[in-house]
Parts: C-alpha cells; structure tokens; sequence
C-alpha cells in the first residue's frame, strides 16, 4: 500500500499504534486533571469520563485564587527558584572554571569533596543540616533553602566536566592578549558553555520548583509556603473540592511546562550528554 | 611582576635568580589566590551547609539527642536498636521490595521507549517530550491525580476494570489495600521516571554503529536477533549507569510515598526515608534517625563502589 509516495508497511502501522497508545496513557493523568479541573466537584468521578465538560467551571480557576493564597506561594515559589537558580550557575560555574582550567594547590583534594558527596543522598544528612541551619536561626526562613539548594556538588562537577571539553589554548591565548581569569571566564567561557547552563538551569528549576521534603521541614508558616507545601495544605484542608484541587494543580504545572518547552531541546541534549543527576 | 626582574640590570647573577625564584613564587601564589576566589563563593556554602552536616550524621548516629536536651553519647545503643524496631525491618525491606521491583520495571520501560522513538516517525520530537513530561511535572499535583485515578471506589481505572466485568469483591484496593499499596506506589514511580531514563538511551542508541547491524543483516538476523546480539550488549555501559541511578534513587525514595500512601496501610509502603522522618522530625529522636540514615548511606555506597569497581575495569 503507498500513502503519499510513502510506503506504508504494517509494521509501521503497529509502530505508530504502539507509539499513540502510550503516549496517551502517559498523558492521561494530564488530560484527566486538565478536563476535572473544569467540573464541578460532584461530577468529577462521573462515569464514563466526561473529557470535554459540557459546562465548563471556569469558575475554579477563579476561586482557587482566594481560597488559599496561591499567589502568595507562586510568588514564594519564584523568588526561591530564580535566586537558587543564580546562584547555583554563577557560583558552580565560576568554581568549575578554576577546577578545570587553573593550577593550584589543594585542587584535587578540594575537588575530592566534591565528588565524594555527588551520591551521596540528601535524606542522609537532611536532620544534621536542619539542626544547622536551626542554630543560624534560619529556621522559617527562605534563606535556609537558598543555602541549603544553591551550592551542589552536582553543579560543579556538571560545569567542569563541560569546560575540560574547551580546549585549553583558548584561555592561552587570551591570557597573552591580555586578559585576566575573570575576563576569560566572562567573556570566553560563560558564552561557550550555555548547553551546560541550560541544562543546569533546567536541573536546578525543576528540582527546586518541585522540591517538597526541603520545604515541608523548614517552613511552616503559611506565608513562607512553596507552591508544593501549599497544594499539600489545599489538599488536605478541601479533600473533597476535587475541581478546586485540579484546577490549582494545574497552575502549579504551568510554570515547569513553560520552562521546560521552552529548554527541551538542551534538556534532551543535556540529559543525554551528562547523564547524570541524582 | 616582570619589572623587577628587568630592573635588576647588573646586580649579580645569584640575586638575580633568586628575585626570579622569587617573583615566580609570587606569581604562583597569586594565581592561586585568583583560583581560590573563583571557588570560594560555592565551596564555602557547600563545606557549611553540606560537608558539614554530613560529618555531624555520623556522629549523631552515636549520641542520644532530642533537639533541646543536653547530647549524650550513644555508643551502639542506636544500632543495636535497629534489630529490635519492627518498624526499621519493615522500612528496610519495603525499600529493598520498591528497588527490586521498581528498577527492572522502570529499566525495561525506558528501553523499550528508546527503541521505539529511535526509529525515523512523524513527529518523534513530540512523543519524546510527552514522555518526558511526568518527570518534570510537579510531584504533589500529579500525586493528587494518580490518587483519584486509583480510587477504590470512583476512580476511572476501577471503573474500566468494572466495565470489563471485573467483580467489585475482587477489585483492587490501591493506596487503601495493604496488598496494592506498594503497587500502586511502584506504578506511580515507573511512569514519573521512565521518560528520563528513555532520554539516557536513545543517546545510547544513537552512540551504536550502524555498521553493526548492517553486518548482521548479511548475516541473516532478524530484528530480534539483532535486538539481542547487537543492540543489547552494545547498551551495556548504559544499562549498568541506568541501572546505578535508579537504584540510588529508589533507595531514597520518600515523596510520591508521602503523597499517595502516607506509608501506609500500616507500615506497608513505609520506606528508609520516611522512618529517618518520622523519627526525627515527629519523634525527635535524632540520633536514632541519623543511625539509620547512616544505614540508607551505606546501602547507596555499597551500589556506589560497585560501579567505580565496574568502571574502572572497562
């Protein structure tokens, strides 16, 4: 048989039939809280599944704004995930360049405590670290999950793994021009490393949008919640407002999706490239 | 810096090397200064806020300590402890019934939909982003979905399996039922992580000469022959990082956890992690919960040097 000049074999067929039944089933929680979050809540759980309300509530998306202070958590969650975000490009990237481009003494041992903490997973030192921090008084603070999120072993050793890909006599030969490190790593490195970045950026985005453990155990005051925390408390507060909650979780989505379209294409790349990532 | 040693026109040979000794010190340890500032800003946070805490579990695993009480040393009370608490055994091996099952599952999907997406389709990118997605999307508000889905009683699956003629004594429970729990748990994590795992593949797949299947089409093969002679042992290193990761990940499981089952029914989705909580941030217990944190470290170092071993054979 012949589509379109193309050759259409059965095997092609059963390719893209396997193909479309799994995506559908892997977005299907998407399309199920998408098509809930415009019911009400009663008709949530009418079966068969309504996809496409014929009343839509848009309504939701207006209460959901008052009932909790979702912006409040969206604006907490931003600030939160922009400064951790900086910080952790600028800080890992300027310490990757020295770690892949100096000499100095110390350096490997320095780097050691790096790599030696990169598996090592959070949850193991989350109670000593909350002590710390509890003792600075950072307790109830959003500085407690800046510090705690802006300066990973992961970040570094992404970026310098990155830049040990740059080839050495670049930084040479801006040195015998004139340049200082600073400059070098300026106007040199930072722009010939945005792959890197983006999928740092990215890495870090996602983790800190979506963290949930940090923010549960640091912050209690409603007026310091994430977006995450402050779904939770929503959650539990309105268990059967099922259309309030679908439609707040969708907010909640909309930032990463936005992100994450935007980027996909270093995130693939990046994913792939460093494979890496706890 | 070079002036110095210019200026010393015709002072002796001795002085001269020496200020030229001299001078390339200072130079050494000026570019060292310059190196240090670049990592100083990261390296301060991270020796505080994580080398740190980290050195501070090991020692909370040896004391007695409720946060506000004076600290008194432990000895192995806490690891002696671990035998006696029902809780722990229960935690340790539902972590280790999460990882065993959760691994293999997640590893099979993700190749699976590797392989699937490397062949030239229309919109390919597209599918690979859908698949993508649950990775990033936000934990809590895909929990609350899969929570509604799986509802014993409304959710949409139990009604497809009612429709299919399922007989509603026999229905799964989900996050309610102490036999489906874990499933339901296990489930969720496959399909929040599979599309990630599948992105680390398809680089796999595309880093497999394609003359090597063209070799093994003269020979005869067919597709799962070639799947099994070449593709597979070609995604070794792969399989072995992928299969690193997950269980470093399954290991610290807790989130999806917290969301879906609460840990429960009784203790049967309660892992590692959620005991380390519990018993900190509920009890405040914290040297208990630091001793078995160290557990949870030495579970994920024993996978760690594992892979070093492995690596640094190839």
């Amino acid at each position: 048989m012949k589509i379109a000049g193309r050759k259409v074999t059965a095997k092609s067929i059963a390719v893209y039939a396997t193909v479309i039944v799994i995506t559908a089933v892997m977005l299907m929680p998407f399309a199920w809280m998408l098509s809930a979050s415009l019911k009400l809540s009663r008709d949530v759980f009418v079966f068969p599944i309504e996809w496409i309300p014929s009343q839509p509530q848009w309504q939701n998306y207006v209460d959901i704004w008052t009932k909790i202070p979702l912006g409040l958590f969206i604006y907490n969650t931003s600030k939160l995930t922009i400064i951790v975000t900086l910080l952790q490009l600028l800080t890992s990237s300027f310490a990757a360049y020295a770690f892949a481009k100096l000499d100095f003494p110390y350096k490997n041992t320095l780097f050691l405590g790096y790599i030696a903490t990169i598996a090592m997973p959070w949850q193991v030192y989350m109670v000593p670290q909350f002590l710390l921090m509890r003792e600075f008084g950072l307790n109830n603070t959003h500085l407690a999950l800046i510090c705690l999120q802006a300066f990973t072993a992961f970040g570094v050793f992404l970026m310098r793994q990155f830049y040990m890909s740059i080839p050495t006599e670049l930084c040479e030969a801006a040195r015998i021009d004139g340049m200082n490190e600073y400059q070098i790593w300026a106007r040199i490195m930072l722009p010939l490393s945005k792959p890197a970045l983006s999928t740092l950026t990215i890495f870090t985005f996602v983790t800190t949008w979506n963290d949930f453990l940090g923010p549960m155990i640091y912050l209690t005051k409603t007026e310091l919640k994430t977006i995450q925390i402050g779904l939770r408390m929503f959650i539990s507060q309105y268990s059967a407002e099922y259309g309030l909650i679908m439609a707040a979780s969708v907010v909640a989505l909309i930032p990463v999706l936005i992100v994450f379209l935007s980027l996909q294409r270093f995130f693939v790349e990046g994913v792939a490239s460093s494979g890496l990532k706890g | 810096m070079s002036n110095s040693t210019i200026a010393a026109g015709d002072a002796p040979a001795a002085s001269r090397r020496s200020s030229k000794v001299l001078s390339r010190r200072r130079r050494k340890m000026q570019s060292a200064l310059v190196a240090y500032s670049f990592i100083a800003p990261n390296f301060l946070g991270f020796a505080v806020f994580t080398l740190g805490p980290i050195l501070f579990a090991f020692v909370l695993a040896f004391m007695h300590w409720d946060g506000s009480n004076a600290i008194t040393f432990a000895g192995l009370d806490n690891f002696w402890r671990l035998f006696e608490d029902k809780v722990f055994i229960a935690a340790f091996w539902n972590t280790i019934i999460y990882t065993v099952v959760s691994v293999p599952a997640t590893l099979a999907c993700a190749l699976g939909l590797a392989i699937l997406l490397n062949q030239k389709i229309f919109g390919r990118d597209f599918f690979r982003t859908a698949m993508f997605f649950p990775y990033v999307a936000s934990l809590v508000a895909v929990a609350v979905v899969w929570n509604m889905i799986f509802n014993p009683e409304m959710g949409p699956v139990n009604m497809i399996l009612y429709t299919l003629g399922l007989d509603p004594k026999d229905m799964p429970g989900w996050a309610a039922d102490r036999h489906w729990a874990m499933v339901t748990v296990i489930l969720f994590g496959v399909w929040k992580s599979m599309g990630y795992y599948m992105v680390i593949y398809l680089a796999g797949l595309q880093g497999i000469n394609s003359e090597l299947y063209e070799a093994a089409d003269l020979d005869g093969a067919n597709a799962w022959q070639k799947f099994l002679y070449v593709t597979l042992p070609q995604l070794g290193p792969t399989t072995f990082f992928v299969t690193v990761m997950l269980t470093i990940q399954s290991f610290k499981v807790f989130d999806q956890i917290y969301m879906i089952t609460q840990g429960g029914p009784g203790t049967s989705t309660l892992v590692l992690v959620y005991h380390i909580y519990n018993e900190a941030f509920i009890s405040w217990d914290l040297g208990y919960s630091s001793m078995i944190a160290l557990v949870l470290f030495f579970l994920v170092l024993a996978v760690t040097v594992v892979q070093f071993r492995r690596q640094k054979e190839d």
